[in-house]
């Protein structure tokens, strides 16, 4: 996005300073990632969304494989006629974004040619090209599941020889490593196929009623789209089913606030046959249904239920709670999916004329035909698919341990993919030499001083965008994916005294006492009545709602999970507020108002 | 057929505006409809026309006003308060004068409110509103009997006059109605639009208020708070606290009403709570759903009081009501209509500049 170089500006890139203790960040990330000098005259923002930790040096593969796939599917796949990908660079650690805009009217004209053919195919062909995206996507996660890293013991296997497959297994050490990122590629470019198209038809039902309606909420208009069996309700639904179970087989003391999920597992094996009742029924809602990341899917610390059982542990006590009370209620669909249509209903009855009625109906139709899409391929994709990515990973620095080039396996996430590259061919060639590799002296110094630039660059507080403020900013993606509009840059430039402000995305205004949580591995922290407040929230925060009064988050639009989840829960949410989780401290009282996006430090 | 001198308000509807005047018919509708306005009573037409045959017995002085061209603003200003101060010196026919006095009565002893119920004013085809005279806070029958005397004379004010005479209205059988209704100690009021002045958005109800009596606030003597409230989800998407320097209450023990300094901590309080505000958007949506238009609605809120106010929206109390003029005169026409294929929406959208 070009900007005016005289207006009013943020920090230009080229006057961001180094971070004491981390002048060495550049040597995490690959080249094309740096800002270059002509960026100085676009406008970026900070993605605190999806990337609201400094990036360890793999995770940036969580930027470069998925603005690599939308981008291509933007620009040169749907040839999208207005807007082309996002651009990505990294500063002290922190990602910065910004679109590429097609402005050139004949340009434009040439595109949309291409475009209502490609999408047009999509749009009439939706429901049947999802269903074989979820086969296409499900094969993925069978792959990505089930990729080994070889062992190298001392003698290969004997089948090498006797079904002459003539391949020693360390070459399968760099092919399957190869395997897993090209896979992680192939999920990306599958996740952002319908991605545009879905937000598109939303953005197009969103912007018509803003027309007709133009005070309507943007909850509001979310409120007639949403789904109701949405896949990511499906986690926090297991386990309020394993709740009723502790409680039907008698094992229910065991879930007590704070317990240890390790302690509670060991004594119900001891506890007969109610015991492994239980134990056989988690097992069963473990997989899939926990491969829920406790973050977003972007970063490997953001370990799934199924690998931490933290999350799952610190909900259940309170389900179970509320089962012997009488009190756990099933998610009520039938009132929400009456309340969802009578809201629809009701706008449908305010327009005027039958013309427009007729255009609300094809528009809010079509959302609901994509929605499927839009609320389930996270669960798929950086939840499912992602988890296990992670995990085969972790695998492989196992194997770096092992082999003595890293001290642990966790090491292997502070190296970029093309460095595993040369450090597994560093063991697959020792292996085969029958020496040992060299990586330690040169990858152990590399590693102990990224974890401690990470560290020094955590404390920085990244400006929420740099560069001139752009006289416009109306990319579709933008503003539905980021929450990103010229109101929040506008709130950007001119911080209010004690308050903050944000997008409104669930109603109700309430007050209490703040926790917030930049890790969400601090998610056990949450005390009932609290307000939380944290960077972003993600599908798998779910059975913490069950606890909070309200919720603040740094960065989310009116589509963002803690959104979606707030509203169902009923409680204020104001998403999108830049800063909440630096201007507010845990213990503090806040006020949170749903209804105009305002959050304020009472105490 | 004879026309009473009196009529209980609630005994009138939106059909009896030309002998009850619009005011009184409106209130007469909303109370029919079940929504909460105070008791009050209105002087028909008839019983302006009985006077006016004993100020101006042969119509020769409205007859001379009906003559004056309309930029004549000398003429029009010397013929007017003559005849006004004819219609506040004249004695009220005793026949009407013996009604009001039971019927004040009946009213109870507390203040009362003496307003114009013109035949032409609130009406959407001619907005005549503001023209004619209220008079708040009314104490005593002999007052009610001047004030209503005052009310009449307001349809000789020199800026009424000059409207007619610009529209071509005739003097001739011109005739008023004044409400007189008892007037409650709102600790809030103000007006709502039941569809959004701003941006005519039909699906949110626009609240304006202030701290005490709503003359404050149509006087402009304050920054009002204003909210939106959405008719369909009953969220509030719009709050702006004003600053309400000044608070409009009764006189202790006299006519009228006086305006006071705000008491400061509560000049940027909003004057009604969140549930309030929905609950009065509900009374308007009530009021709207009525008519079957947008409305332009007068409101107050009772003191906060004990239980036998029990339900919320039994302190609201509903002042005024008429259709909404300025966005139902405007048609934008349709902003979109049906395509071949609801895809087509999304490609014509993406295919031209954001």
């Amino acid at each position: 996005m070009d900007g005016n170089v005289s207006g009013p500006r943020f920090p230009l890139p080229s006057e961001i300073a180094d971070v004491p203790g981390a002048e060495g960040w550049r040597s995490m990330y690959p080249y094309f990632t740096r800002f270059q000098p002509d960026d100085d005259k676009r406008f970026w923002f900070y993605n605190s969304m999806h990337f609201p930790e400094p990036m360890p040096a793999f995770d940036t593969i969580t930027a470069e494989v998925p603005y690599s796939a939308i981008g291509a599917n933007t620009a040169r796949v749907f040839v999208f006629p207005t807007t082309l990908g996002i651009e990505h660079r990294i500063v002290n650690g922190r990602v910065y974004i910004t679109a590429n805009p097609v402005t050139d009217p004949d340009e434009i004209g040439r595109r949309a040619a291409v475009f209502g053919e490609r999408a047009g195919y999509y749009y009439e062909n939706w429901d049947t090209l999802y269903q074989g995206w979820k086969t296409r996507i499900k094969g993925l996660i069978d792959e990505i599941t089930s990729i080994t890293v070889p062992e190298l013991p001392e003698f290969d296997d004997a089948a090498v020889v006797t079904e002459s497959r003539g391949v020693a297994q360390n070459h399968y050490v760099r092919e399957n490593f190869h395997r897993c990122i090209d896979l992680f590629s192939v999920m990306w470019h599958h996740h952002t196929e319908f991605l545009m198209l879905g937000y598109g038809a939303y953005v197009v039902f969103f912007q018509f009623c803003k027309q007709a309606f133009p005070e309507i909420s943007d909850q509001a208009v979310a409120r007639m789209v949403a789904g109701i069996d949405v896949i990511m309700y499906r986690p926090d639904d297991e386990l309020r089913g394993l709740a009723r179970l502790a409680v039907e087989a008698g094992v229910d003391d065991l879930f007590t606030e704070g317990c240890s999920s390790t302690a509670v597992l060991t004594a119900l094996a001891g506890r007969g046959e109610g015991g492994q009742r239980w134990l056989s029924a988690f097992e069963r809602a473990r997989d899939p249904w926990f491969n829920v990341s406790t973050g977003d899917g972007f970063y490997h610390h953001h370990r799934s239920w199924a690998d931490d059982l933290t999350v799952p542990f610190a909900a259940l006590p309170r389900y179970v709670a509320q089962v012997r009370d009488g009190l756990l209620a099933d998610r009520p669909t039938e009132a929400l999916r009456a309340e969802r249509d009578r809201i629809a209903s009701s706008y449908r009855d305010l327009l005027v004329s039958g013309e427009e009625k007729a255009a609300f109906d094809q528009m809010l139709g079509l959302c609901r035909v994509v929605f499927p899409y839009v609320e389930d391929h996270k669960f798929y994709c950086e939840h499912w698919f992602t988890s296990q990515f992670f995990s085969r990973i972790r695998e492989f620095g196992a194997l770096l341990a092992r082999s003595g080039v890293l001290a642990e396996a966790e090491d292997i996430f502070q190296l970029h993919h093309t460095e595993v590259d040369q450090a597994l061919s560093d063991v697959m060639l020792a292996w085969a030499a029958g020496a040992p590799p060299l990586g330690a002296a040169h990858f152990r110094p590399i590693v102990a001083e990224r974890k401690r630039m990470l560290e020094a660059l955590r404390g920085w507080s990244p400006p929420p965008a740099l560069g001139p403020v752009p006289e416009a900013l109306n990319d579709p993606a933008v503003h539905m994916l980021w929450g990103v509009t010229q109101q929040t840059i506008e709130a950007w430039l001119q911080p209010a005294e004690g308050e903050i402000r944000g997008v409104g995305a669930s109603s109700g205004v309430v007050e209490g006492p703040a926790r917030v949580l930049t890790d969400v591995n601090q998610i056990g922290e949450v005390r009932d009545g609290e307000i939380l407040v944290c960077p972003v929230t993600a599908p798998s925060w779910a059975p913490v709602f069950g606890k909070i009064k309200a919720a603040v988050s740094d960065i989310g639009g009116s589509m963002s999970h803690a959104a979606i989840v707030a509203r169902e829960y009923g409680m204020p949410a104001v998403v999108g507020t830049g800063d909440a989780t630096k201007r507010i401290s845990t213990g503090q009282r806040v006020r949170v108002d749903g209804d105009r996006g305002i959050v304020q430090v009472i105490a | 057929m004879t026309q009473p001198f009196i009529c209980w308000t609630a005994g009138v509807g939106a059909a009896d505006a030309t002998w009850a005047g619009g005011k009184a018919a409106a209130l007469g509708e909303l109370a029919r409809a079940g929504l909460p306005v105070p008791r009050g009573f209105v002087l028909t037409t008839a019983a302006f026309l009985l006077h006016m045959d004993g100020v101006d017995p042969d119509g020769a002085a409205r007859g001379t006003l009906g003559a004056l061209a309309a930029d004549d603003l000398a003429g029009i200003a010397r013929a007017a308060a003559g005849l006004r101060a004819r219609v506040t010196a004249t004695g009220l026919p005793p026949g009407v004068a013996s009604e009001i006095a039971p019927a004040c009565a009946a009213l109870g002893a507390g203040p009362v409110a003496v307003r114009s119920s013109a035949t032409m004013e609130d009406s959407p085809e001619a907005s005549f509103a503001g023209l004619q005279d209220t008079y708040l806070a009314v104490r005593g029958t002999g007052a009610v009997l001047d004030r209503v005397r005052a009310c009449w004379a307001s349809l000789y004010n020199d800026e009424s006059v000059t409207y007619r005479r610009r529209q071509g209205t005739s003097e001739d059988g011109l005739a008023m109605g004044v409400v007189v209704q008892r007037m409650l100690n709102p600790r809030s009021a103000g007006v709502m639009f039941t569809r959004s002045p701003v941006t005519g958005d039909r699906s949110v109800v626009a609240i304006e208020g202030t701290w005490g009596l709503g003359s404050a606030l149509v006087g402009g003597e304050v920054t009002p708070d204003s909210f939106t409230v959405s008719k369909v989800t009953g969220e509030i998407t719009g709050r702006r606290v004003g600053v309400k320097l000044r608070v409009h209450s009764f006189t202790p023990n006299g006519q009228g009403i006086s305006a006071t300094p705000m008491a400061v901590p509560l000049r940027r309080t909003p004057c009604l709570t969140d549930d309030e505000t929905r609950t009065l958007a509900r009374v308007g949506q009530q009021v709207e759903d009525h008519y079957g238009t947008p409305q332009d609605i007068e409101w107050a809120l009772l003191a906060d009081s004990p239980a036998d106010l029990a339900d919320l929206a039994d302190r609201f109390v509903l002042l005024q009501s008429r259709p909404e003029t300025v966005w139902a005169a405007r048609d934008p026409g349709p902003i979109a209509s049906p395509q071949a294929k609801a895809s087509d929406h999304v490609l014509a959208r993406f295919s031209r500049r954001l």
